[in-house]
Protein backbone atom coordinates (compact mmCIF):
# COMPACT_ATOMS: atom_id res chain seq x y z
CA UNK A 1 0.00 0.00 0.00
CA UNK A 2 1.51 3.50 -1.24
CA UNK A 3 1.55 6.18 1.71
CA UNK A 4 -0.90 8.78 0.91
CA UNK A 5 -0.03 10.36 4.61
CA UNK A 6 -3.52 11.84 4.51
CA UNK A 7 -2.67 12.67 8.24
CA UNK A 8 0.41 11.73 9.48
CA UNK A 9 2.60 14.60 7.48
CA UNK A 10 1.39 18.33 8.14
CA UNK A 11 -0.72 20.35 5.73
CA UNK A 12 0.41 22.11 3.37
CA UNK A 13 -0.53 25.71 5.08
CA UNK A 14 -2.51 27.44 2.41
CA UNK A 15 -4.78 24.38 1.80
CA UNK A 16 -5.36 24.06 5.94
CA UNK A 17 -8.77 25.02 6.65
CA UNK A 18 -11.05 25.73 9.62
CA UNK A 19 -13.03 21.84 10.18
CA UNK A 20 -15.99 23.92 11.98
CA UNK A 21 -16.21 26.45 9.65
CA UNK A 22 -16.07 24.73 6.51
CA UNK A 23 -18.59 21.66 7.73
CA UNK A 24 -21.19 24.79 8.78
CA UNK A 25 -21.39 25.90 5.52
CA UNK A 26 -21.94 22.01 3.86
CA UNK A 27 -24.20 21.48 6.54
CA UNK A 28 -26.11 24.43 5.67
CA UNK A 29 -25.73 24.03 1.76
CA UNK A 30 -27.13 20.68 1.81
CA UNK A 31 -30.32 21.57 4.26
CA UNK A 32 -30.84 24.71 1.83
CA UNK A 33 -30.17 23.36 -1.62
CA UNK A 34 -32.28 19.92 -0.91
CA UNK A 35 -35.04 21.62 0.98
CA UNK A 36 -35.95 24.52 -0.90
CA UNK A 37 -36.70 22.51 -4.13
CA UNK A 38 -39.23 20.57 -2.11
CA UNK A 39 -37.34 17.36 -1.07
CA UNK A 40 -36.14 16.11 2.26
CA UNK A 41 -34.03 13.35 1.13
CA UNK A 42 -30.54 12.94 -0.25
CA UNK A 43 -29.32 9.46 -1.92
CA UNK A 44 -25.53 8.45 -2.88
CA UNK A 45 -23.04 6.12 -3.53
CA UNK A 46 -21.09 5.08 -0.58
CA UNK A 47 -17.42 3.53 -1.89
CA UNK A 48 -15.77 3.04 1.58
CA UNK A 49 -13.82 5.85 0.33
CA UNK A 50 -12.61 8.97 2.11
CA UNK A 51 -14.96 10.89 -0.35
CA UNK A 52 -18.36 9.90 -0.06
CA UNK A 53 -17.94 8.94 3.64
CA UNK A 54 -17.26 12.57 4.42
CA UNK A 55 -20.40 13.54 1.89
CA UNK A 56 -22.60 10.53 3.61
CA UNK A 57 -20.83 12.12 7.32
CA UNK A 58 -22.31 15.86 6.10
CA UNK A 59 -25.80 14.96 4.71
CA UNK A 60 -26.91 12.63 7.57
CA UNK A 61 -25.64 15.91 9.73
CA UNK A 62 -27.78 18.06 7.92
CA UNK A 63 -30.98 16.30 7.09
CA UNK A 64 -30.80 13.31 9.97
CA UNK A 65 -29.70 10.15 8.96
CA UNK A 66 -33.33 8.75 8.53
CA UNK A 67 -32.87 11.24 5.26
CA UNK A 68 -30.09 9.36 3.76
CA UNK A 69 -29.70 6.81 1.31
CA UNK A 70 -26.37 5.38 1.27
CA UNK A 71 -26.21 2.61 -1.78
CA UNK A 72 -23.23 0.26 -1.83
CA UNK A 73 -22.91 -1.29 -5.61
CA UNK A 74 -19.43 -3.31 -5.41
CA UNK A 75 -18.64 -5.00 -8.98
CA UNK A 76 -17.27 -8.71 -8.45
CA UNK A 77 -13.67 -7.82 -8.55
CA UNK A 78 -14.01 -4.97 -6.10
CA UNK A 79 -11.82 -5.06 -2.91
CA UNK A 80 -14.17 -6.87 -0.74
CA UNK A 81 -12.45 -4.47 2.08
CA UNK A 82 -14.33 -1.63 0.69
CA UNK A 83 -17.73 -3.15 1.10
CA UNK A 84 -16.81 -3.40 4.62
CA UNK A 85 -15.42 0.23 5.02
CA UNK A 86 -18.63 1.61 3.94
CA UNK A 87 -21.27 -0.73 5.88
CA UNK A 88 -18.75 0.62 8.82
CA UNK A 89 -19.76 3.89 7.92
CA UNK A 90 -23.63 3.52 7.65
CA UNK A 91 -23.44 1.81 11.03
CA UNK A 92 -21.77 4.43 12.33
CA UNK A 93 -24.12 7.30 10.99
CA UNK A 94 -27.07 4.96 11.20
CA UNK A 95 -28.25 5.84 7.75
CA UNK A 96 -29.83 3.62 5.49
CA UNK A 97 -28.05 1.35 3.52
CA UNK A 98 -28.94 -0.43 0.20
CA UNK A 99 -26.94 -2.88 -1.32
CA UNK A 100 -26.66 -3.49 -5.39
CA UNK A 101 -24.13 -5.27 -6.72
CA UNK A 102 -23.46 -4.49 -10.28
CA UNK A 103 -21.89 -7.44 -11.76
CA UNK A 104 -25.15 -8.70 -13.78
CA UNK A 105 -25.54 -5.77 -15.91
CA UNK A 106 -21.55 -5.22 -16.50
CA UNK A 107 -20.88 -8.67 -17.61
CA UNK A 108 -24.05 -9.08 -19.45
CA UNK A 109 -23.03 -5.94 -21.29
CA UNK A 110 -19.49 -6.89 -22.04
CA UNK A 111 -20.47 -10.31 -23.28
CA UNK A 112 -19.95 -8.90 -26.36
CA UNK A 113 -17.45 -6.78 -25.87
CA UNK A 114 -15.12 -9.24 -24.37
CA UNK A 115 -12.04 -7.36 -25.75
CA UNK A 116 -12.72 -4.53 -23.79
CA UNK A 117 -10.11 -2.71 -21.60
CA UNK A 118 -10.11 -1.95 -17.78
CA UNK A 119 -10.74 1.85 -18.17
CA UNK A 120 -13.87 1.06 -20.83
CA UNK A 121 -14.76 -1.07 -18.20
CA UNK A 122 -14.40 1.28 -15.38
CA UNK A 123 -16.09 4.17 -16.77
CA UNK A 124 -19.25 1.46 -17.31
CA UNK A 125 -19.40 0.33 -13.30
CA UNK A 126 -19.41 4.35 -12.77
CA UNK A 127 -22.24 5.19 -15.33
CA UNK A 128 -24.17 1.65 -13.86
CA UNK A 129 -24.19 2.83 -10.35
CA UNK A 130 -25.08 6.75 -11.82
CA UNK A 131 -28.32 4.83 -13.28
CA UNK A 132 -29.17 2.90 -10.00
CA UNK A 133 -28.57 6.24 -8.30
CA UNK A 134 -30.84 8.18 -10.22
CA UNK A 135 -33.28 5.06 -10.24
CA UNK A 136 -33.14 4.91 -6.32
CA UNK A 137 -33.61 9.39 -6.49
CA UNK A 138 -37.06 8.78 -7.95
CA UNK A 139 -38.24 5.69 -6.53
CA UNK A 140 -37.03 7.35 -2.93
CA UNK A 141 -37.93 11.17 -3.77
CA UNK A 142 -34.22 11.87 -2.92
CA UNK A 143 -31.64 14.21 -4.70
CA UNK A 144 -28.60 12.73 -5.60
CA UNK A 145 -25.72 14.47 -4.30
CA UNK A 146 -22.23 13.98 -5.64
CA UNK A 147 -18.87 13.16 -3.97
CA UNK A 148 -16.56 14.37 -6.32
CA UNK A 149 -14.20 16.91 -4.80
CA UNK A 150 -12.15 19.45 -6.69
CA UNK A 151 -8.76 17.76 -7.64
CA UNK A 152 -10.79 14.90 -9.18
CA UNK A 153 -12.66 17.68 -11.17
CA UNK A 154 -10.09 20.07 -12.33
CA UNK A 155 -7.88 16.73 -13.25
CA UNK A 156 -10.59 14.72 -15.07
CA UNK A 157 -9.96 11.93 -13.06
CA UNK A 158 -13.91 10.76 -12.98
CA UNK A 159 -16.15 9.70 -15.23
CA UNK A 160 -18.93 11.63 -17.36
CA UNK A 161 -22.28 11.08 -16.53
CA UNK A 162 -20.94 8.16 -13.94
CA UNK A 163 -19.66 9.50 -10.54
CA UNK A 164 -19.83 12.84 -11.96
CA UNK A 165 -23.36 13.01 -12.30
CA UNK A 166 -25.40 14.33 -8.98
CA UNK A 167 -27.52 17.16 -7.89
CA UNK A 168 -25.65 18.90 -5.74
CA UNK A 169 -22.10 18.63 -4.56
CA UNK A 170 -21.48 19.58 -1.17
CA UNK A 171 -17.19 19.19 -1.69
CA UNK A 172 -16.74 20.19 -5.24
CA UNK A 173 -14.43 23.14 -4.01
CA UNK A 174 -12.58 21.26 -1.62
CA UNK A 175 -9.54 19.62 -2.56
CA UNK A 176 -8.62 16.19 -1.74
CA UNK A 177 -6.01 17.33 1.05
CA UNK A 178 -8.70 19.57 2.59
CA UNK A 179 -10.95 16.74 2.47
CA UNK A 180 -9.23 14.67 4.72
CA UNK A 181 -8.71 17.66 6.73
CA UNK A 182 -12.80 17.69 7.02
CA UNK A 183 -13.10 14.08 7.10
CA UNK A 184 -10.89 13.62 10.39
CA UNK A 185 -12.38 16.07 12.30
CA UNK A 186 -16.00 15.10 11.50
CA UNK A 187 -15.00 11.78 12.67
CA UNK A 188 -15.34 9.75 9.86
CA UNK A 189 -13.46 6.33 10.35
CA UNK A 190 -9.21 6.61 10.69
CA UNK A 191 -8.80 3.89 8.36
CA UNK A 192 -10.76 5.48 6.18
CA UNK A 193 -9.53 8.67 6.01
CA UNK A 194 -5.75 6.81 5.79
CA UNK A 195 -6.27 4.72 3.62
CA UNK A 196 -4.70 4.74 0.05
CA UNK A 197 -7.21 6.51 -2.25
CA UNK A 198 -8.30 4.05 -5.08
CA UNK A 199 -11.34 3.78 -7.61
CA UNK A 200 -11.77 0.71 -6.50
CA UNK A 201 -12.54 -0.47 -10.22
CA UNK A 202 -10.47 -3.51 -9.32
CA UNK A 203 -8.20 -4.74 -6.61
CA UNK A 204 -5.59 -2.65 -5.34
CA UNK A 205 -6.27 -0.04 -8.11
CA UNK A 206 -4.43 3.44 -6.93
CA UNK A 207 -5.55 6.80 -7.43
CA UNK A 208 -1.95 7.73 -7.12
CA UNK A 209 0.03 5.32 -8.92
CA UNK A 210 -2.59 6.22 -12.01
CA UNK A 211 -1.64 9.82 -11.38
CA UNK A 212 1.66 9.19 -11.47
CA UNK A 213 1.65 11.61 -8.51
CA UNK A 214 0.59 12.36 -5.11
CA UNK A 215 -2.32 13.87 -4.18
CA UNK A 216 -0.53 16.72 -1.38
CA UNK A 217 2.07 17.18 -4.63
CA UNK A 218 -0.68 18.19 -6.86
CA UNK A 219 -3.03 19.93 -4.78
CA UNK A 220 -0.26 22.40 -4.30
CA UNK A 221 0.62 22.48 -7.73
CA UNK A 222 -3.18 22.96 -8.37
CA UNK A 223 -3.24 25.92 -5.73
CA UNK A 224 -0.71 27.63 -7.16
CA UNK A 225 -1.89 27.30 -10.24
CA UNK A 226 -5.45 27.44 -10.07
CA UNK A 227 -6.18 29.87 -6.80
CA UNK A 228 -2.73 32.02 -7.09
CA UNK A 229 -3.31 32.24 -10.92
CA UNK A 230 1.11 31.35 -10.67
CA UNK A 231 2.35 31.93 -14.35
CA UNK A 232 4.58 28.76 -15.43
CA UNK A 233 7.67 30.48 -14.90
CA UNK A 234 6.56 31.71 -11.19
CA UNK A 235 5.64 27.49 -10.53
CA UNK A 236 9.12 26.81 -12.06
CA UNK A 237 10.25 29.24 -9.16
CA UNK A 238 8.62 28.04 -6.49
CA UNK A 239 10.01 24.41 -6.98
CA UNK A 240 7.33 22.52 -9.20
CA UNK A 241 8.93 20.53 -11.81
CA UNK A 242 8.47 21.20 -15.43
CA UNK A 243 7.09 18.00 -16.40
CA UNK A 244 5.21 17.45 -13.71
CA UNK A 245 3.41 20.94 -14.32
CA UNK A 246 3.16 20.58 -17.70
CA UNK A 247 1.60 17.27 -17.03
CA UNK A 248 -1.11 18.36 -14.79
CA UNK A 249 -1.67 21.85 -16.91
CA UNK A 250 -2.85 19.62 -19.63
CA UNK A 251 -5.04 17.56 -17.85
CA UNK A 252 -7.03 20.19 -16.13
CA UNK A 253 -7.46 21.73 -19.70
CA UNK A 254 -7.88 18.46 -21.65
CA UNK A 255 -10.96 17.18 -19.05
CA UNK A 256 -12.77 20.62 -19.72
CA UNK A 257 -15.10 19.54 -21.35
CA UNK A 258 -16.40 17.00 -18.72
CA UNK A 259 -16.82 20.28 -16.34
CA UNK A 260 -19.73 21.69 -18.48
CA UNK A 261 -22.88 20.82 -20.51
CA UNK A 262 -22.72 19.83 -23.81
CA UNK A 263 -21.86 22.28 -26.02
CA UNK A 264 -24.83 23.52 -28.36
CA UNK A 265 -24.53 25.00 -31.77
CA UNK A 266 -25.90 28.52 -31.34
CA UNK A 267 -28.80 29.52 -33.49
CA UNK A 268 -31.32 32.08 -32.00
CA UNK A 269 -30.44 34.98 -30.34
CA UNK A 270 -31.44 32.87 -26.85
CA UNK A 271 -29.41 29.69 -26.71
CA UNK A 272 -29.31 27.90 -23.48
CA UNK A 273 -26.64 28.64 -21.12
CA UNK A 274 -24.97 31.44 -23.41
CA UNK A 275 -27.75 33.68 -23.85
CA UNK A 276 -30.47 32.27 -21.55
CA UNK A 277 -29.34 32.81 -18.08
CA UNK A 278 -30.99 31.52 -15.18
CA UNK A 279 -30.02 30.98 -11.69
CA UNK A 280 -30.07 27.27 -11.03
CA UNK A 281 -32.33 28.54 -7.66
CA UNK A 282 -34.77 30.19 -10.14
CA UNK A 283 -38.37 30.91 -7.12
CA UNK A 284 -36.94 28.90 -4.70
CA UNK B 1 -37.19 55.70 19.50
CA UNK B 2 -35.64 58.80 19.58
CA UNK B 3 -35.87 59.94 23.04
CA UNK B 4 -33.49 62.02 24.51
CA UNK B 5 -31.24 61.33 21.01
CA UNK B 6 -31.38 57.83 20.99
CA UNK B 7 -32.11 55.96 18.04
CA UNK B 8 -33.07 52.12 18.14
CA UNK B 9 -32.23 50.62 14.67
CA UNK B 10 -32.57 47.21 13.42
CA UNK B 11 -30.75 44.78 10.98
CA UNK B 12 -33.24 42.55 8.95
CA UNK B 13 -30.28 39.65 8.12
CA UNK B 14 -32.51 37.90 5.99
CA UNK B 15 -32.83 34.95 2.84
CA UNK B 16 -34.52 35.98 0.38
CA UNK B 17 -36.36 33.92 -2.08
CA UNK B 18 -34.56 34.09 -5.50
CA UNK B 19 -37.13 36.02 -8.05
CA UNK B 20 -39.95 35.65 -5.73
CA UNK B 21 -41.24 39.23 -5.10
CA UNK B 22 -44.68 38.59 -3.69
CA UNK B 23 -43.38 35.63 -1.45
CA UNK B 24 -40.18 38.67 -0.21
CA UNK B 25 -42.69 41.25 0.28
CA UNK B 26 -44.59 39.11 2.30
CA UNK B 27 -41.99 38.24 4.66
CA UNK B 28 -40.69 42.16 4.42
CA UNK B 29 -43.78 42.76 6.22
CA UNK B 30 -43.34 40.21 9.12
CA UNK B 31 -40.04 41.87 9.87
CA UNK B 32 -41.46 44.99 9.96
CA UNK B 33 -43.56 44.19 12.38
CA UNK B 34 -41.05 42.41 14.67
CA UNK B 35 -38.96 45.38 14.37
CA UNK B 36 -41.27 47.35 15.29
CA UNK B 37 -42.45 45.37 18.40
CA UNK B 38 -38.98 45.86 19.27
CA UNK B 39 -39.30 49.47 19.43
CA UNK B 40 -36.98 49.84 16.62
CA UNK B 41 -37.22 53.24 14.27
CA UNK B 42 -35.02 52.42 11.42
CA UNK B 43 -34.92 48.92 9.98
CA UNK B 44 -32.41 47.57 7.07
CA UNK B 45 -32.61 45.29 5.00
CA UNK B 46 -29.73 44.01 3.14
CA UNK B 47 -29.06 44.56 -0.72
CA UNK B 48 -31.97 43.13 -3.32
CA UNK B 49 -33.56 42.25 -0.06
CA UNK B 50 -36.99 42.14 -2.18
CA UNK B 51 -35.67 39.79 -4.89
CA UNK B 52 -32.41 37.95 -4.27
CA UNK B 53 -28.97 38.42 -5.68
CA UNK B 54 -27.91 36.20 -8.42
CA UNK B 55 -30.57 36.90 -10.70
CA UNK B 56 -29.13 36.94 -13.70
CA UNK B 57 -31.92 36.83 -16.65
CA UNK B 58 -34.33 37.44 -13.83
CA UNK B 59 -33.12 40.93 -13.90
CA UNK B 60 -35.85 42.67 -15.77
CA UNK B 61 -39.16 40.40 -14.65
CA UNK B 62 -37.68 41.79 -10.93
CA UNK B 63 -37.92 45.26 -11.57
CA UNK B 64 -40.38 47.34 -10.32
CA UNK B 65 -41.26 51.60 -11.30
CA UNK B 66 -40.94 54.03 -9.19
CA UNK B 67 -44.46 55.47 -10.04
CA UNK B 68 -46.67 51.93 -9.62
CA UNK B 69 -48.63 50.04 -7.38
CA UNK B 70 -45.67 47.70 -6.07
CA UNK B 71 -43.74 51.11 -5.07
CA UNK B 72 -46.57 52.31 -2.95
CA UNK B 73 -46.92 48.91 -1.40
CA UNK B 74 -43.15 49.20 -0.40
CA UNK B 75 -43.56 52.93 0.83
CA UNK B 76 -46.38 51.55 2.83
CA UNK B 77 -43.71 49.37 5.22
CA UNK B 78 -43.00 52.27 6.57
CA UNK B 79 -45.89 53.44 8.35
CA UNK B 80 -44.52 52.97 11.70
CA UNK B 81 -40.63 52.63 11.33
CA UNK B 82 -38.12 53.93 8.44
CA UNK B 83 -37.41 51.50 6.22
CA UNK B 84 -34.37 50.47 4.08
CA UNK B 85 -34.52 47.40 1.56
CA UNK B 86 -33.04 46.22 -1.96
CA UNK B 87 -35.24 46.11 -5.14
CA UNK B 88 -34.55 46.20 -9.12
CA UNK B 89 -35.74 49.65 -10.62
CA UNK B 90 -36.75 49.74 -13.81
CA UNK B 91 -36.36 53.46 -15.23
CA UNK B 92 -38.46 54.77 -17.91
CA UNK B 93 -36.38 54.17 -20.42
CA UNK B 94 -35.71 50.75 -19.70
CA UNK B 95 -32.45 50.58 -17.52
CA UNK B 96 -32.63 48.13 -14.28
CA UNK B 97 -30.89 49.34 -11.48
CA UNK B 98 -29.80 47.71 -8.39
CA UNK B 99 -31.14 50.11 -6.16
CA UNK B 100 -31.81 50.97 -2.30
CA UNK B 101 -35.04 52.66 -1.44
CA UNK B 102 -35.38 54.53 2.09
CA UNK B 103 -38.77 54.96 3.03
CA UNK B 104 -40.13 57.32 5.69
CA UNK B 105 -43.66 57.80 6.78
CA UNK B 106 -45.74 55.76 3.98
CA UNK B 107 -43.28 58.04 1.15
CA UNK B 108 -40.01 57.55 -0.51
CA UNK B 109 -37.67 59.22 0.79
CA UNK B 110 -34.52 58.58 -1.19
CA UNK B 111 -33.50 56.02 -3.99
CA UNK B 112 -29.41 55.01 -4.58
CA UNK B 113 -28.74 53.07 -7.30
CA UNK B 114 -25.49 50.93 -6.75
CA UNK B 115 -22.68 53.11 -8.54
CA UNK B 116 -20.01 49.77 -8.50
CA UNK B 117 -21.37 46.90 -10.12
CA UNK B 118 -18.87 44.17 -9.45
CA UNK B 119 -18.12 42.51 -12.81
CA UNK B 120 -15.36 39.97 -12.05
CA UNK B 121 -14.87 36.55 -10.11
CA UNK B 122 -18.09 35.29 -9.18
CA UNK B 123 -19.84 38.69 -9.91
CA UNK B 124 -21.45 39.50 -12.98
CA UNK B 125 -23.49 42.61 -12.21
CA UNK B 126 -22.52 45.07 -15.23
CA UNK B 127 -24.33 42.32 -17.27
CA UNK B 128 -27.62 42.95 -16.12
CA UNK B 129 -27.54 46.55 -14.41
CA UNK B 130 -27.01 49.93 -15.26
CA UNK B 131 -24.41 51.79 -12.80
CA UNK B 132 -26.14 54.79 -10.66
CA UNK B 133 -24.27 58.12 -11.05
CA UNK B 134 -24.13 59.53 -8.24
CA UNK B 135 -23.48 59.84 -3.89
CA UNK B 136 -25.86 61.74 -2.17
CA UNK B 137 -26.94 62.18 1.19
CA UNK B 138 -30.45 62.64 2.67
CA UNK B 139 -31.88 63.86 5.56
CA UNK B 140 -33.92 61.56 7.85
CA UNK B 141 -35.57 62.35 10.83
CA UNK B 142 -32.25 61.18 12.68
CA UNK B 143 -29.87 63.20 11.10
CA UNK B 144 -28.07 63.31 7.66
CA UNK B 145 -27.92 59.34 6.32
CA UNK B 146 -26.20 58.14 2.92
CA UNK B 147 -26.22 54.76 1.49
CA UNK B 148 -23.56 52.73 -0.17
CA UNK B 149 -24.72 49.25 -1.18
CA UNK B 150 -22.16 46.25 -1.27
CA UNK B 151 -19.81 47.09 -3.86
CA UNK B 152 -19.80 50.94 -3.50
CA UNK B 153 -17.65 50.77 -0.17
CA UNK B 154 -14.87 49.23 -2.04
CA UNK B 155 -14.14 52.63 -3.44
CA UNK B 156 -12.73 54.92 -0.83
CA UNK B 157 -14.60 58.05 -2.76
CA UNK B 158 -17.59 56.82 -2.23
CA UNK B 159 -17.59 56.77 1.63
CA UNK B 160 -15.27 59.93 1.75
CA UNK B 161 -17.96 62.26 -0.62
CA UNK B 162 -20.84 61.27 1.13
CA UNK B 163 -18.87 62.00 4.64
CA UNK B 164 -17.92 65.55 3.58
CA UNK B 165 -22.03 65.82 2.47
CA UNK B 166 -21.97 65.59 6.47
CA UNK B 167 -23.28 62.82 7.24
CA UNK B 168 -24.34 61.37 10.94
CA UNK B 169 -24.55 57.66 9.59
CA UNK B 170 -23.94 55.72 6.11
CA UNK B 171 -26.30 52.59 5.57
CA UNK B 172 -24.42 49.57 4.02
CA UNK B 173 -27.04 46.96 2.37
CA UNK B 174 -24.97 44.05 1.23
CA UNK B 175 -25.34 40.71 -0.53
CA UNK B 176 -21.86 39.63 0.27
CA UNK B 177 -21.33 35.59 -0.96
CA UNK B 178 -18.99 34.20 1.58
CA UNK B 179 -15.54 32.94 0.66
CA UNK B 180 -11.75 32.32 1.45
CA UNK B 181 -11.75 29.54 3.72
CA UNK B 182 -8.11 28.86 6.21
CA UNK B 183 -7.84 28.14 9.42
CA UNK B 184 -9.17 31.10 10.33
CA UNK B 185 -12.16 31.50 12.66
CA UNK B 186 -14.10 33.28 9.86
CA UNK B 187 -14.22 33.57 6.30
CA UNK B 188 -11.97 36.39 4.46
CA UNK B 189 -14.82 37.99 3.51
CA UNK B 190 -16.07 38.63 6.87
CA UNK B 191 -12.60 39.54 7.70
CA UNK B 192 -12.35 41.78 5.50
CA UNK B 193 -15.83 43.81 5.32
CA UNK B 194 -15.40 44.28 9.36
CA UNK B 195 -12.07 46.04 8.60
CA UNK B 196 -13.81 47.91 6.05
CA UNK B 197 -16.22 49.10 7.38
CA UNK B 198 -14.94 49.90 10.97
CA UNK B 199 -12.32 51.91 8.94
CA UNK B 200 -14.91 54.14 7.68
CA UNK B 201 -16.69 54.22 10.99
CA UNK B 202 -13.39 55.29 12.50
CA UNK B 203 -11.95 57.87 10.28
CA UNK B 204 -14.93 59.51 8.90
CA UNK B 205 -16.35 59.88 12.75
CA UNK B 206 -20.07 58.29 11.89
CA UNK B 207 -22.24 55.40 12.16
CA UNK B 208 -22.28 52.97 10.10
CA UNK B 209 -24.61 50.09 9.77
CA UNK B 210 -23.51 47.12 7.56
CA UNK B 211 -26.55 44.52 7.01
CA UNK B 212 -25.79 41.32 4.80
CA UNK B 213 -28.09 38.73 4.11
CA UNK B 214 -28.12 34.62 4.71
CA UNK B 215 -29.04 31.51 2.86
CA UNK B 216 -27.42 30.22 -0.18
CA UNK B 217 -28.09 30.69 -4.12
CA UNK B 218 -27.09 28.58 -6.53
CA UNK B 219 -24.48 27.25 -4.03
CA UNK B 220 -22.73 29.84 -2.85
CA UNK B 221 -23.06 31.19 0.77
CA UNK B 222 -24.03 34.53 2.44
CA UNK B 223 -22.20 34.89 5.94
CA UNK B 224 -24.40 37.44 7.67
CA UNK B 225 -22.56 38.88 10.27
CA UNK B 226 -24.22 42.52 10.28
CA UNK B 227 -22.96 44.99 12.30
CA UNK B 228 -23.86 48.51 13.88
CA UNK B 229 -20.28 50.41 14.33
CA UNK B 230 -20.02 53.58 16.44
CA UNK B 231 -18.43 56.72 15.38
CA UNK B 232 -15.34 55.88 17.05
CA UNK B 233 -15.04 52.46 15.11
CA UNK B 234 -16.16 50.19 17.98
CA UNK B 235 -18.77 47.72 17.00
CA UNK B 236 -21.72 48.04 19.21
CA UNK B 237 -24.11 45.06 17.96
CA UNK B 238 -23.24 42.30 15.63
CA UNK B 239 -24.95 39.02 14.48
CA UNK B 240 -21.84 36.79 13.67
CA UNK B 241 -23.51 33.30 12.60
CA UNK B 242 -25.04 33.45 9.16
CA UNK B 243 -28.68 32.68 10.31
CA UNK B 244 -31.70 34.70 10.21
CA UNK B 245 -31.54 37.32 12.76
CA UNK B 246 -33.02 40.43 13.47
CA UNK B 247 -29.73 42.89 15.01
CA UNK B 248 -30.71 45.46 17.49
CA UNK B 249 -28.82 48.68 18.55
CA UNK B 250 -29.37 51.68 20.60
CA UNK B 251 -27.18 54.93 19.23
CA UNK B 252 -26.50 57.89 21.43
CA UNK B 253 -26.84 59.98 18.30
CA UNK B 254 -24.88 62.34 20.32
CA UNK B 255 -21.69 60.06 19.88
CA UNK B 256 -21.10 61.63 16.52
CA UNK B 257 -20.38 64.96 17.72
CA UNK B 258 -18.56 63.87 21.11
CA UNK B 259 -16.31 61.80 18.75
CA UNK B 260 -15.59 64.58 16.36
CA UNK B 261 -14.66 67.16 19.31
CA UNK B 262 -12.28 64.85 20.20
CA UNK B 263 -10.74 63.39 16.55
CA UNK B 264 -11.62 67.14 14.38
CA UNK B 265 -10.66 64.45 11.42
CA UNK B 266 -13.44 66.65 9.14
CA UNK B 267 -13.26 69.47 10.19
CA UNK B 268 -9.20 69.52 9.20
CA UNK B 269 -10.23 67.83 5.69
CA UNK B 270 -8.97 69.97 3.20
CA UNK B 271 -11.66 70.13 0.09
CA UNK B 272 -10.33 72.03 -2.03
CA UNK B 273 -6.73 70.51 -1.80
CA UNK B 274 -8.42 67.33 -2.86
CA UNK B 275 -10.59 68.74 -5.60
CA UNK B 276 -7.27 70.41 -7.04
CA UNK B 277 -5.09 67.25 -6.42
CA UNK B 278 -7.62 64.93 -8.32
CA UNK B 279 -8.27 67.31 -11.12
CA UNK B 280 -4.77 67.48 -11.48
CA UNK B 281 -4.18 63.90 -11.69
CA UNK B 282 -7.20 63.71 -14.07
CA UNK B 283 -5.45 66.34 -16.22
CA UNK B 284 -2.34 64.71 -16.58
CA UNK B 285 -3.65 61.54 -17.10
CA UNK B 286 -5.65 62.55 -20.48
CA UNK B 287 -2.65 64.23 -21.41
CA UNK B 288 -0.97 60.72 -21.29
CA UNK B 289 0.06 60.04 -25.32
CA UNK B 290 -1.05 56.22 -25.19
Amino acid sequence: MSAPASLSEPVFPPLAINPELVRGILVGFIQNEVRKVGFERVVLGLSGGVDSSLVATLASQALGPKNVLGVIMPYRLSDPKSRLDALEVVKQLSIEPLEIEISAQVDAYFERFPDADQRRRGNKMARERMTVLYDQSWARQALVIGTSNKTELLLGYGTIYGDMASAINPIGDLYKTQVWQLADAVDVPTAIVQKAPSADLWAGQSDETELGFQYRLIDQLLYYLVERRYSVEELKRQGFDEAFISEIMDRVRENQYKRRLPVIAKLSSRTIDRDFRYPRDWGH
Amino acid sequence: MTDQGRLSVALAQIDPALGDRGRNLERHRQWVKQAAEAGASLLVFPELSLTGYFLKDLVPDSAIQLESKEMRDLAALSTQLDVVLGAVIESPDHRYFNASLYFSRGELLHVHRKVYLPTYGMFDEQRYFAPGDRFRSFATPFGRVGILVCEDIWHLSSAYILSLEGVDMIICPSSSPGRGVTTDERLGTAESYALVCRTYAQFLTMFFLYCNRVGFEDGANFWGGSMVIGPNGDIIAQHQDADEALVLATLDLGDVRRERLANPLLRDERLELTINELRRVSHERTRKPF
